[in-house]
């Protein structure tokens, strides 16, 4: 296997990475590419100004950008879903953006629907510049072909709702309207998010406040459903470091109204753990590397890949400690650069649901 | 398995001592097998390049959407179908000219290309990258990086000073494309942001309605079951294909006799091996799996003799393609594996149906003979009924045929049952003339000399009737070939009939040329002509802007004409059409027709039919002045030039110097003529040469018979020697019947050949190119075929009775000596 | 099999081979039906040389074949050491003529494209039993050795119907049939066949029965029946 296949990177980057596999670029080191040098694209340093709505659009001169919503739903039965809705924008190479179909800039895009039996999951790419794929800021718009996020007039720039979203494949399909009513979070230093110690990190802001109410269907039998959704936005030009081999993620909605995101970037020497503790009035409390404590208790084996899909996660210093089982074990993104992304339920100091994600394995 | 090998050990050692048996087996199989292969890989390698040209990215195969104009569009509409749920990929095409050669250029769009359209033998993903990425790629088939002379990586320019891609050489394209990414094409071509069509993958998503996203201005056109060039050229390969069946029938015919006559000498083994304990089954088995080893053996030898002949055959053929229908063949051989599977089993299936009535009767064998002496005259006398009343049951479907079949194939079926009839019939037509000799004889000799034929007919007949059919076939498609030849030769004098055909590059280049030439004293007269072209009932038409000139009046063919016909046409109110317009659409002088015209329809009345040899558009043909008021885009660029013919050598010198035109805008009547003349040339090659095999096989199959039939003659000639004929004149004798026999053959030959150039003509060429040639009969070539036959038969027969001649007394007396 | 043939050689016993019983057969070709045998009753012993005589057209060949298998009877039953053939079907009847009966015809039947070695291991090695010592014994007592590698059609009568008796004993059968097998030979060559004819049936031991018109070369065998209107007398 290549290197773009076994090392994949996290949720975002796999976005990038995909559309580098499809390349398969000759020249790409680390996987796919990932951390090859960001000459002459712009570079993710702190202290940006978040200005809205142009940042909820695309930022063509950064290397990589996604817009990825996942949700948490539940049908009157009492029956749980998970839903994914992904767009990647990857710049072929930087300077200025070319017209029409020179334009360099390439999409992709994965959608997923999930529940306890089943995990249905769809891809699709575009070129950029002729409008088969792209990002709007205002009236807020994100598309590839007939898949989209679509704001309106009434969509809040602050909070980036009430916006609805919608993706159709051969053996699944839904339709879901988003509202919230806090604005997005910046992660990390005031959206300054750190991948390593060497200095990679990406812009990255996170709307976990949505509550998602609309219809998803598995096959041609629908459902109504309802729940809470989760928006993340994070572009860079060199999100990985060169050791690093991929990453295991957590955005969790907490029963009570808190919102918690962690990741743990896997890397040769030791792990690089981060996270964002929300509080119910969405005041942001960055976790620091020392406080996180995340252990693998559950593995299940997807051909060749094996995945911790069961995990233990103690933050002493907020008193939390949590047990997640994932709704669907086997919630594999078959996609052309493949990973682990699905629902989670958690118990133990707290209860609720979220989302885990699983790359590079 | 021991006993089985035993068994198949035994009846080979017949072979063994009959090698001319085998030979004859071997040969009838070979070719068979090589002739029917050989048809069906030249078949196979134009198919193969129809499929390429057609599978381009998506060509016709794949539904697509077009503008109702036929012009390119913006590729804004591309991105609203696809967020309408449209599976579509934009495709941008146009012309280019490198150095000359004009080549289609066309731009694709690789990642939204549906998986079924075909990328798959064009791009591989590793070169998704180095296609997309600047410099980009230009994806060229090996046989146009050929013609243009160039090798991978250039990057030639166009006519237009664009520099294309550097070039990447891609096997399974067509010929004559040139794929580049859209964007680049876009560029290339100067159709910024416009794209000529797009490609409906087939994914089942919702999608909204074309109407409600496009409007009117796209629409839908769903995929041929066949590209143009396989209608156009179907029949040419059934053509090609009927050859090959011919051949392989005429080499089966060679194949059931020798299984025939072995079988028939087997008997008493057979019997014997019955009789010392080998079960029916068994004997049967193995007399099976002896016939499909030879047949193996054979199909593998046939198999590499076809790909010999087809190999052979091909430039003509690619030639005869290009010339007749533009359609790309490369000239070089590349067959796929199920072809030599095929071949095999063709093989196979061949020698069992050929050898079928010998393993019925195998396998009904008893083992008690009864000699019956006179029995196998009885089942002769019936076989030859039975024959008889087959080969009328033929005529009758021959005449039901042509009474209700309209197609092409029932044309071939026509000719089919009329020469398998005739071929039946043969034995019998033989039998009753040489009993009228047998009658008419005086003398014992001569008496017996007739009689003696009759008995060898039933040895014969299989090759005598392969001969008739070779030498019927021959006649019929040598006399349609020299009446195609002399009705073509006498039409392009007439078609051709100005010194000059210049074409100029714009109207602005056209004008000058004319003023150029009208000041010169040596030409007499310059003629203005142009070409639009329409649809009519579905099909492109040309129509054909022709000057009021002597020229035209006086030698333009006409089949059919009114009165003042020429008169007529001036108005602009009248036309002639064209011989296979006027078939396909029905119409015949006196009628009217709507010519599509962009000032709205031009309502025409037709005046005259024409002959238009080799073209596959229908045609009209109006005044000139006429066309350009209906027309008013027509380039008036062409023109024809008369001259004193001593003159055109200069005058197209100076005309190339003064305007810069080169080969292809000036010609002169000769080249034109001579060129004309080589595409049908080779059309007729390729049939020639089938033909000349088929009559090949035919004498070998009578070679053979002969050789056969020597050795249990010698019963029957033994007693003559005794009675003091010397062995030579016994020679003389035999040489003399098998002439006369061979001679009655072909004699009843040419009328069946006439009969077969008559459908041909009449039935085949009409249904197959939409013209009829008139019906002309050649008492010259007849003459030649029929000293041909005659020289194959002396040929066949000089080993047999050479060998008669020389044969030792011994081998005479011993006929008396051994107990039969 | 070659145990009883053992047992009935060294102990002298006379073992029947062969067994006919009330054998019918009628041929209903074309015209009237012909009634040919009517109850033949008919025993042949292992080492028994008998002769089978009979006007032309009672019925001689037609028992021969019968008891070949070559054709089947309309009623009655033939025993081959004990066994019914009657209700054998094709591949078990050529099994039986194949390893347990040598036939000779009055023409020689031979296979023309094979040399006179193979025409006589033809049936051995169609059985299964091609044995070199006994085929080098059968080629010297029958004078073929100068002519082993010929084709049937280079030898005169007398020498082909030995081929074809040395074929038919080459796989040492348990009965010998022979049809008139010295009909086309000449009078000094019929005598110096049948003699040799004798002294290898009584090599083999087998049962040994012979159609012949020749009162003399009848009289030359152990036993000598006759058929007459359709019975054996
Ligand atoms: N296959 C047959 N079909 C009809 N009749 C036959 C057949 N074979 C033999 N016969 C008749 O049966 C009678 C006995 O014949 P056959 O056994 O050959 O006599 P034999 O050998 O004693 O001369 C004869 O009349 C003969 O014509
Ligand atoms: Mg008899």
């Amino acid at each position: 296997m290549s290197a773009s296949r076994t090392i994949i990177t996290r949720r975002a980057f796999a976005g990038g990475a995909a559309l580098l596999g499809l390349m398969r670029s000759a020249r790409a080191q680390g996987f796919a590419g990932l951390s090859e040098d960001a000459d002459g694209f712009a570079q993710v340093l702190p202290g940006k100004d978040f200005v809205f709505p142009a940042d909820h659009g695309p930022h063509p001169d950064f290397r990589i950008e996604w817009w990825y919503v996942t949700a948490n739903l539940t049908d009157v039965a009492g029956n749980a879903y998970g839903l994914q809705w992904t767009l990647f924008r990857q710049a072929a190479r930087p300077g200025p953006q070319g017209e029409g179909f020179a334009n360099q800039q390439l999409w992709m895009a994965h959608a997923a629907a999930t529940r306890a039996d089943s995990h249905r999951t769809a891809e699709k790419f575009a070129r950029g510049g002729v409008g088969q794929a792209g990002v709007v800021d205002k009236p807020f718009q994100a598309w590839i072909d007939d898949w989209q996020m679509a704001g309106s007039d009434r969509t809040d720039d602050a909070s980036l709702a009430p916006i609805e979203i919608a993706a159709s494949a051969s053996n699944f399909a839904y339709a879901l309207s988003l509202e919230a009513d806090r604005p997005v979070v910046l992660q990390g230093d005031h959206g300054y998010s750190r991948k390593s110690e060497h200095g990679q990190a990406s812009y990255y802001y996170s709307q976990p406040f949505y509550r998602a109410r609309g219809h998803l269907s598995f096959d041609d039998h629908s459902v109504e459903v309802s729940g809470s959704a989760w928006l993340d936005r994070e572009w860079s030009s060199q999100p990985l470091a060169s050791d690093q081999s991929g990453w295991d993620w957590f955005a969790l909605h907490f029963a009570s109204g808190e919102k918690l995101m962690l990741y743990r970037m896997r890397q040769r020497s030791g792990n690089y753990t981060s996270g964002t503790w929300i509080g119910a009035d969405g005041r942001a409390r960055p976790l620091g590397p020392d406080g996180i404590v995340m252990t693998p208790t559950q593995t299940v084996e997807i051909g060749s890949h094996k995945l911790p899909v069961s995990w233990r996660v103690d933050i002493p210093a907020l008193s939390i400690g949590l047990a997640t089982t994932p709704l669907n074990p086997r919630s594999w993104m078959a996609t052309s650069v493949p990973y682990w992304e699905g629902p989670i339920s958690f118990t133990g100091s707290h209860q609720g649901v979220g989302y885990l994600e699983l790359t590079g394995y | 398995m021991r006993r089985v090998l035993w068994i198949l050990a035994v009846l080979l050692s017949h072979w063994r001592r009959h090698p001319m048996q085998l030979a004859t087996l071997l040969i009838g199989l070979i070719s068979a097998t090589a002739l029917w292969s050989g048809v069906q890989a030249l078949n196979q390698q134009a198919r193969q390049s129809y499929d390429r040209a057609a599978a381009i990215f998506g060509g016709a195969r794949t539904p697509m959407l077009v503008a109702r104009d036929g012009k390119a569009f913006p590729q804004a509409l591309f991105a609203e179908l696809r967020r309408a749920g449209w599976p579509v990929s934009p495709v941008v095409e146009g012309r280019v000219q490198i150095d000359g050669h004009s080549a289609r250029l066309l731009g694709i769009e690789p990642i939204s290309l549906p998986v079924e359209v075909g990328n798959a033998p064009t791009l591989g993903r590793t070169d998704l990258e180095a296609f997309l990425t600047a410099p980009g790629q230009t994806l060229v088939a090996p046989e146009t990086l050929a013609d243009l002379e160039l090798k991978q990586g250039d990057t030639p320019r166009l006519s237009n000073d664009a520099t294309l891609p550097p070039l990447k050489l891609q096997p399974q394209l067509a010929p004559g494309v040139l794929v580049v990414d859209i964007g680049a094409a876009q560029q290339l071509l100067g159709k910024s942001d416009q794209i000529s069509r797009l490609l409906v993958g087939n994914s089942h998503g919702p999608r909204k309605p074309l109407q409600q996203v496009a409007g009117d201005r796209l629409m839908q056109v769903e995929p041929d079951a066949e590209t143009d060039l396989e209608r156009l050229t179907d029949s040419f390969h059934l053509n090609l294909t009927a050859f090959g069946l011919l051949s392989f029938v005429v080499g089966l015919f060679i194949v059931n006799s020798a299984v025939g006559l072995a079988f028939e000498q087997r008997l008493p083994m057979l019997r014997t091996l019955r009789a010392c304990g080998v079960s029916a089954r068994q004997l049967n088995t193995v007399l099976v799996a002896e016939l499909v080893v030879l047949a193996l053996a054979a199909g593998l030898a046939g198999l590499v003799c076809g790909y010999v002949i087809a190999a052979a055959l091909l430039p003509n053929v690619a030639a005869s393609l290009r010339g007749l229908y533009g359609a790309q063949v490369p000239g070089e051989l590349s067959l796929q594996p199920e072809w030599w599977l095929a071949g095999l089993v063709i093989s196979i299936i061949g020698a069992l149906a050929a050898a079928a009535t010998s393993l019925i009767k195998a396998l009904r064998l008893p083992i008690l003979s009864s000699a019956q002496a006179y029995a196998w005259q009885d089942a002769q006398r019936r076989w030859l009924k039975l024959q008889s009343a087959l080969a009328l049951a033929f005529f009758a479907v021959a005449a039901l045929l042509l009474w209700l079949g309209q197609s092409l194939l029932a044309g071939f079926g026509v000719l089919a049952a009329l020469m398998l009839g005739a071929a039946l019939l043969l034995p019998s037509i033989l039998e009753f003339a040489l009993r009228l000799g047998e009658r008419g004889a005086r003398q014992a000799l001569v008496q017996w000399f007739w009689a003696d034929g009759r008995q060898q007919i039933s040895g014969l007949s299989l090759a005598l009737m392969a001969l008739l059919l070779a030498l019927a076939v021959n006649v019929g498609v040598s006399t349609m070939v020299e009446t195609f030849n002399r009705t073509f030769l006498v039409w392009l004098d007439g078609r051709l009939a100005a010194d000059i055909y210049v074409s100029a590059a714009d109207e602005a280049q056209a004008r000058a040329i004319q003023s150029w030439l009208r000041a010169r004293p040596e030409v007499e007269a310059v003629l203005p002509g142009g070409r639009a072209e329409t649809q009519l009932a579905g099909a492109p038409v040309d129509v054909l802007g022709l000057p009021d000139h002597a020229t035209y009046r006086d030698h333009w063919p006409l089949l059919q004409s009114a009165p003042d016909a020429w008169k007529r046409l001036v108005p602009g109110d009248a036309g002639f059409i064209s011989e296979q317009l006027s078939r396909r659409l029905n119409l015949s002088v006196g009628d009217y027709i709507d010519i599509p015209a962009p000032g709205g329809d031009w309502d025409v009345e037709i005046v005259g039919i024409y002959a238009d040899y080799g073209n596959p558009k229908g045609q009209i043909a109006v005044n000139v002045a006429a066309l350009t008021r209906r027309f008013p885009a027509t380039p008036l660029t062409r023109m024809a030039v008369r001259t004193d013919p001593a003159n055109v050598p200069t005058l197209i010198a100076a005309l190339s110097n003064q305007f810069g035109l080169d080969g292809r805008n000036v010609v002169d009547q000769a080249s034109i003529k001579r060129e004309s003349k080589q595409i049908f040339n080779r059309t007729f090659a390729v049939t020639g040469a089938l033909n000349a095999f088929t009559l090949g096989v035919a004498g070998v199959a009578l070679l053979t018979s002969l050789l056969t039939l020597a050795n249990a003659r010698l019963p029957q000639l033994a007693p003559l020697w005794a009675i003091g004929l010397t062995r030579r004149r016994l020679a003389l004798i035999e040489l003399l019947k098998t002439l006369s026999v061979a001679a009655i053959t072909a004699l009843l030959a040419l009328p069946l050949g006439l009969v077969v150039a008559w459908c041909l003509i009449a039935i085949v060429n009409v249904k197959a190119f939409g013209w009829r040639l008139p019906f002309d009969v050649f008492p010259l070539h007849l003459i030649r075929l029929l000293i041909v036959a005659l020289l194959a038969a002396v040929a066949a027969s000089l080993l047999p009775v050479l060998r008669l001649a020389r044969m030792q007394p011994a081998d005479l007396v011993r006929v008396f000596t051994i107990e039969r | 099999m070659h145990v009883s043939l053992a047992i009935c050689r060294d102990a002298k016993w006379q073992l029947v081979v062969l067994s006919v019983r009330n054998l019918f057969k009628t041929y209903r070709s074309a015209g009237e039906p012909i009634s040919v045998l009517r109850g033949v009753d008919l025993d042949v012993a292992s080492g028994e040389r008998v002769a089978l005589t009979g006007e032309s057209g009672s019925g001689k060949s037609t028992l021969l074949h019968l008891i070949a298998g070559l054709d089947a009877a309309d009623s009655g039953d033939i025993k081959l050491e004990g066994a019914s053939i009657g209700a054998l079907d094709d591949a078990e009847r050529a099994a039986l003529r194949r390893e347990r009966l040598g036939l000779v015809f009055q023409q020689f039947n031979l296979v023309p494209s094979l040399s006179v070695s193979d025409n006589l291991s033809f049936q051995a090695r169609l059985a299964g039993r091609h044995d070199p010592a006994w085929h080098a014994e059968l080629v010297e007592r029958l004078g073929l050795a100068a002519v082993l590698q010929r084709y049937p059609e280079q030898l005169s009568g007398g020498q082909q119907q030995r081929v074809a008796i040395g074929r038919a004993l080459a796989v040492k059968p348990l009965l010998l049939l022979a049809d008139e097998p010295t009909g086309n030979l000449d009078e000094t060559t019929a005598d110096e066949v049948m003699t040799l004819t004798g002294d290898l049936v009584r090599r083999t031991g087998c049962g040994f029965l012979m159609v012949t018109h020749s009162m003399r070369l009848s009289a030359m065998l152990d036993r000598q029946v006759t058929l007459h209107a359709g019975r054996v007398a």
